[in-house]
């Protein structure tokens, strides 16, 4: 077994600290990152006490099931209605849409079953060939090759897959032209990275002049990423670098890459919260329509509301402000009974918040 | 077990057959589809992400990033005497 122990050593962590103090002295600087696992990190570890006043660390849409649209979610739900077997991701299935959720529809008999990963979802399809079997697929470009593997694989034909997988740098170029939104550098998602390399973020660095940092996911990968920021804006310099070496790679996975390529296209996509971002989404190419849930069934129109009155998601989706800053936060929004979709999923920045008791 | 969506854990190869391996982490053993990773060997390092190996680690790479941290502390604890 490799120790990651080192990786959270105290001794590092201060050297590294005081370093990032040195190199900020006199500066504000915000740093934004994208991705659930690196919220659960910080706030795990209390990073954000650790760091000096003066450097604020954002949340952004970093988390698959938060930004998944209430349209999928809808979709996923009317499936359930008509009698197939669903399965998805723990968190998937409890994400609230505009009038109902996986679980409380499995509450009324539905047959909705958690699967740990696609492949699960594909061996019950095999084991209950009189049915239906739908995956709902939500994920970001880290989850995206394991379902174009199955889709490639050829599973059978009693199985499909409802498609909410995002790309991430699109959501980035978003981010960066709203109004008020400050950013002085990206820790960029270090799984996301290893499928597609930190170079898939160098134009999108170079074009904005923002430095970006891909991390791995022990403290010291985040402040470190942190450290390398800091140089790049001391250095005037704005480019996607990789603290992650010990995973990521520049060009990534290429193996993966061709396989997604095979299996999806990518087209506009809905985010909750965010709207219809351009060139943001995967999608199942039409010679495996018969696999794709879109495609095998008709949904009937309904007007799905991604942002439930009250709820404030979109703004801490966006790091526009804190979840303790919800009224609804701990009150009617808990993790035992959501009523916004970031307090789901345990990549949820309000769910994660709450879990540490940031009250 | 939690199921964080971009969660992904490291494990080692024990075991390889077509496009599955078994892989320990750190006592638990898992099947875990390497598709995504041709070429595998028995005894790498693999990151697994809801079921399936999508890239190796590198612990050669892990050393360097510490002795950095190392050289860092070392560095900070001479400008504090
Ligand atoms: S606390 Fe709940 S209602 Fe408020 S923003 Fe977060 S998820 Fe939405």
């Amino acid at each position: 077994m490799i120790d990651t122990r080192p990786f959270r050593d105290s001794k590092y962590a201060k050297a590294i600290a005081q370093e990032i103090e040195q190199l900020s002295e006199g500066k504000n600087i915000r740093i934004v990152h994208v991705c659930g696992t690196h919220e659960d990190t910080i706030t795990r570890h209390g990073l954000r006490s650790i760091l000096p006043n003066n450097i604020k660390l954002v949340a952004g849409p970093g988390c698959p099931v938060c930004v998944c649209a209430a349209e999928d979610v809808d979709m996923a739900i009317e499936l359930a209605r008509m009698g197939h077997i669903i399965t998805s991701f723990g968190d998937m299935i409890q994400v609230p849409s505009t009038s109902s959720s996986l679980v409380k529809e499995r509450m009324r008999g539905a047959d909705v079953r958690v699967v740990y990963g696609v492949n699960e979802a594909v061996e019950i399809a095999k084991a209950n060939p009189e049915k239906d079997v739908i995956f709902i697929g939500a994920g970001f470009e880290t989850t995206a090759p394991t379902m174009a593997v199955e889709i490639l694989r050829g599973p059978p034909d009693n199985f499909s897959i409802l498609t909410s997988l995002k790309v991430i740098p699109p959501a980035m170029e978003i981010l960066v032209s709203l109004e008020g939104f400050n950013v002085d550098g990206f820790i960029t998602p270090g799984h996301v990275s290893t499928i597609i390399g930190t170079n898939a973020f160098r134009p999108f660095a170079e074009k904005h002049r923002v430095p970006c940092v891909a991390a791995g996911f022990e403290p010291l990968d985040v402040l470190e990423a942190i450290r390398m920021i800091l140089n790049q804006i001391n250095d005037g310099r704005a480019t996607s670098e990789n603290e992650y070496t010990r995973v990521v790679k520049p060009e990534g996975n290429l193996v993966a890459q061709k396989m997604l390529r095979h299996a999806f296209y990518i087209d506009d996509a809905p985010w909750r919260g965010l709207g219809v971002i351009k060139k943001s989404g995967y999608y199942i190419r039409d010679e495996f329509a018969r696999h794709d849930a879109r495609e095998r069934y008709d949904f009937s129109p309904i007007e799905s509301i991604d942002i439930l009155p009250g709820c404030r998601c979109h703004e801490v989706i966006l790091g526009m402000i804190e979840p303790k800053e919800c009224k609804l936060f701990g009150k009617r929004c808990t993790p035992e009974d959501p009523y916004g979709p970031c307090m789901v999923g345990h990549e949820g920045t309000c769910r994660i918040h709450h879990e540490s008791g940031a009250l | 077990m939690a199921i964080i969506m971009c969660l992904a854990v490291p494990g080692r190869v024990e075991k390889i057959d077509g496009d599955f391996a078994e892989v320990d982490f750190g006592g638990v053993r898992k099947k875990v589809c390497v598709t995504l990773l041709p070429g595998l060997q028995v005894g790498e390092y693999v990151i697994v992400h809801t079921g399936y190996a999508i890239e190796k680690l590198d612990p050669e790479e892990a050393k360097k990033t510490l002795a950095l941290f190392d050289e860092m502390a070392r560095i900070q604890a001479e400008m504090d005497n």
